[in-house]
């Protein structure tokens, strides 16, 4: 079997990953933060750790700005729900996840003023459109790092430079780029770092977050829920502090102990190991794909410039048909359609149809993409 | 039945108090985690415990690791 549906979730993770899942429900299994006995002490150490460890990855100097969520999305809506009032302005992408858009439409329905930068088909997004859709009442940017839909890496660093200049908070949904492309919220500007734990950072499914740069006011940024943080117990009302502000409930300790040993997982190998070598694995597999006919393959076709998801289309066979026959002929699993990103998929030109996503990760092989260039060409050769 | 003197730090967030006893265990310091006395407040969280001698060195590595506490307190415990 070939995994390469990646880019919606990872899989395989690394051992040590269920390991740390397995470790947690078997021998820790305390409440993280709350009642003070050493199982609990030791539950919220194993968050702590968690928290240190993607605070080293993304550059970010104090652990306690990074806000655990269930989920990427979660964060998402966080910021937005929490930052924008009515009578404020927001730029975005055209390349962004429902996770962003739908957010966005249901506040625009709210008062809330919204401008869509349009990107080029190849799903590029171009800094200086950004900076001219400012206008006197724009308070935040919110960008996408990389598409999920073709997989183009975007100007994070020069629209944060943009977002500073004009004294605007930066937004980053890094679903896609988080463990898989070097990121530092310092040197490329970002304020608000939106993260999913079970893609490139191979943590188990529920985990999340939300980094909180030094610029960002929390006065202004609202919590989406409030309730037992275990601190102020003595309160009815929310605290003003970090983490706390932000995280009401109890942790996702098993999720979180997972995230922990995948983010771990990925300091060890190196960023930039994972980067070349899914970069080599992306350059191949545009190479094969567009070297058979009737194939067409969307985004920058330029591996340096996209992450490792690849969406392309069989001339004349549906892109669910195409997922259908390799799963079934082949046993390689990938993700057809619009991968909840129809804006995206208007911008490169695939709405409604939608495309194939192949998405890799740091565990796929060359022999593994030359057997899927096979298959594509099997198919689109009608061949069984 | 012996008196031995502690000092107690209090912290807002629980996970500032792991944050702090990371620091301190790689500054070397022996220190411990414990439910916040109910005398010293009524929050229901965690509390970092450690020989009152140690108290201002704890301090000073605290803020040198950047890690932000509420107070310091002095307990006497009978043990």
């Amino acid at each position: 079997m070939i995994y390469f549906d990646n880019a919606a979730t990872t899989w395989p993770k690394p051992p040590g990953v269920a390991e740390a899942v397995l470790n947690f429900v078997q021998h820790i299994g305390g409440s993280p933060g709350r009642s003070g006995h050493r199982l609990a002490v030791e539950a919220n150490r194993v968050v702590y750790d968690t928290r240190e460890a993607l605070a080293t990855l993304f550059g970010v100097a104090d652990p306690l700005r990074i806000v655990f969520t269930a989920n990427v999305t979660e964060a998402l809506n966080l910021v937005l729900f929490g930052y924008l009032r009515p009578g404020d302005h927001v730029v975005t992408t055209s390349m962004e996840h429902n996770s962003v858009m739908r957010p966005l439409r249901y506040l625009q329905s709210l008062g809330v003023e919204l401008t869509v930068v349009p990107c080029s088909s190849e799903g590029v997004l171009d800094a200086a459109d950004v900076e001219k859709a400012i206008r006197p009442n724009t308070v935040l940017l919110a960008v996408n790092h990389a598409s999920n839909a073709v997989g183009t890496i975007q100007p994070v660093a020069d629209i944060g430079m943009i977002a500073r200049q004009h004294g605007l908070l930066l937004l980053v949904d890094a679903a896609q780029t988080a463990g898989a492309y070097p990121i530092d919220m310092d040197q490329m500007h970002i304020d608000l770092l939106a993260f999913t734990g079970h893609k490139a950072l191979f943590g188990p499914q529920g985990t999340g977050g939300l980094c909180l740069g030094e610029r960002v006011e929390l006065d202004r940024l609202r919590p989406l829920t409030r309730g037992g943080t275990g601190s102020q117990s003595e309160l009815e009302e929310q605290p003003d502090f970090l983490p706390d502000k932000y995280e009401s409930g109890t942790a996702n300790g098993v999720g979180i102990a997972g995230l922990g040993a995948g983010v771990r997982f990925v300091l060890e190998q190196g960023i930039e190991n994972i980067r070349q070598h899914e970069q080599m694995l992306t350059e191949r597999l545009l190479a094969g794909l567009q070297d058979i006919p009737g194939v067409c393959v969307y985004g920058t076709r330029d591996a340096r410039r996209q992450t490792a998801c690849v969406s392309f289309n069989i001339k004349g066979i549906e892109p669910s048909d195409v997922a259908l026959r390799l799963d079934e002929e082949y046993a390689i699993l990938c993700r057809p359609g619009l991968h909840c990103a129809p804006a995206a998929h208007r911008t490169i030109g695939t709405y409604p149809r939608g495309t194939v996503r192949f998405g890799l990760s740091y565990f796929n092989s060359v022999e593994e993409v030359d057997a899927a260039i096979r298959a594509v060409r099997n198919i689109a050769m009608k061949k069984h | 039945m012996a008196e031995t003197e502690y000092a107690v730090v209090l912290f807002y967030s629980t996970q500032g108090a792991i944050k702090a006893e990371r620091a301190l265990l790689r500054a070397g310091f022996a220190v411990k985690l414990i439910p916040t006395p109910r005398q010293l407040s009524s929050d229901c969280g965690t509390a970092l415990r450690c020989a009152w001698a140690d108290a201002e060195a704890v301090q000073a590595a605290l803020e040198g690791a950047k890690v932000e506490y509420a107070s310091i307190h002095k307990v006497t415990v009978n043990e």
